[in-house]
């Protein structure tokens, strides 16, 4: 499955709900979750956060979903795109953007962060009657 | 009085402040004092987005002692925010933050910090500089949200020397 040009994505958010998030996906679709990584807030500082992100991005075309788009999560992963081509954040982050996620990896990376960015819109109704 | 919180957090505009705090005291301004940021405008639109259609200003250390007396007569309510406990010990030097309370809101572990409460990690320095503010009449107390336990300075440090 891993090839050296699917994107990475990393799931960075405030306490439980990177893990919960990434446990969800691996329910819905099991081992196609790798690429995938969780990393929380807690008890890390903005600038321990953005090492992290680095660290599990290496040189690696990836998304940073990110809960909020701004807070600490938000702050360390614009760090982290910063001066680069291969990172982009998508804020906002759902289980309905990540499982696209997980089955276009293959996608160019702008190409990707668009797609994922719509489809969690598109996810987000007000009524029942809209469906 | 127009300057509503003094608050050291190294987050500086996220989550606890702008909804936490700011949906209690309604303030309509932020001053974010930070040497760094106030040269920076790339990183001062990042904040900026998380404060909620609040007005933000960035200043250094320096304007803002020069600033201070103007903004607390200011009509404008304000949350001053400081990333650094030091930063905001030279906003308070020469007795220009008498009778103010700062409000310790988050300080992560890092190196040579030792844990007083879980969102509050201090130097040796650090206490240094708020015992010292304390004395010279500005109280120091720690607190993470509007609705959470308020802490004092000395029982902060108290409970640290008896588990320590």
């Amino acid at each position: 499955m891993s090839n050296i040009l699917t994107v990475r994505g990393i799931v960075v958010g405030h306490g439980n709900i990177p893990e919960g998030l990434l446990d969800a996906v691996r329910r819905i679709a099991g081992d196609q979750s790798e690429g995938l990584t969780a990393i929380s807030n807690s008890g890390l500082s903005v600038e321990d956060l953005k090492i992290k992100l680095d660290a599990v991005s290496g040189s690696d075309p990836t998304i940073m979903f990110t809960d909020l788009l701004v807070g600490s999560c938000g702050i360390a992963a614009a760090y982290s795109c910063r001066n680069t081509t291969e990172r982009i954040v998508v804020s906002g982050v759902n289980l309905p953007m990540l499982l696209e996620f997980i089955f276009h990896r293959d996608l160019p990376l702008n190409e990707l962060a668009e797609r994922v960015a719509d489809t969690g819109r598109e996810a987000i109704r007000c009524s029942s009657a809209d469906i | 009085m127009a300057i509503i919180l003094f608050r050291v957090d190294e987050r500086l505009i996220h989550g606890q402040v702008v909804i936490g705090w700011g949906n209690q005291l309604r303030p309509d301004r932020y001053l974010v004092v930070d040497e760094k940021l106030a040269l920076s405008d790339w990183e001062q639109d990042l904040y900026r987005l998380g404060a909620a259609g609040v007005e933000v200003q960035f200043v250094a250390p320096e304007v803002a002692r020069e600033n201070l007396e103007a903004w607390r007569l200011d009509t404008a309510r304000s949350i001053l925010l400081t990333r650094e406990v030091s930063v905001m010990g030279r906003l308070a030097e020469g007795g220009l933050m008498i009778g103010e309370k700062v409000n310790l809101g988050g300080v992560h572990h890092g190196p040579g910090r030792e844990e007083f409460l879980t969102y509050l990690h201090l130097t040796e320095d650090e206490i240094s500089e708020l015992e010292k503010m304390n004395l010279a009449g500005v109280e120091v107390t720690a607190r993470d949200l509007p609705d959470t336990h308020r802490v004092s300075l000395e029982t902060l440090l108290k409970s640290k020397w008896k588990y320590s």
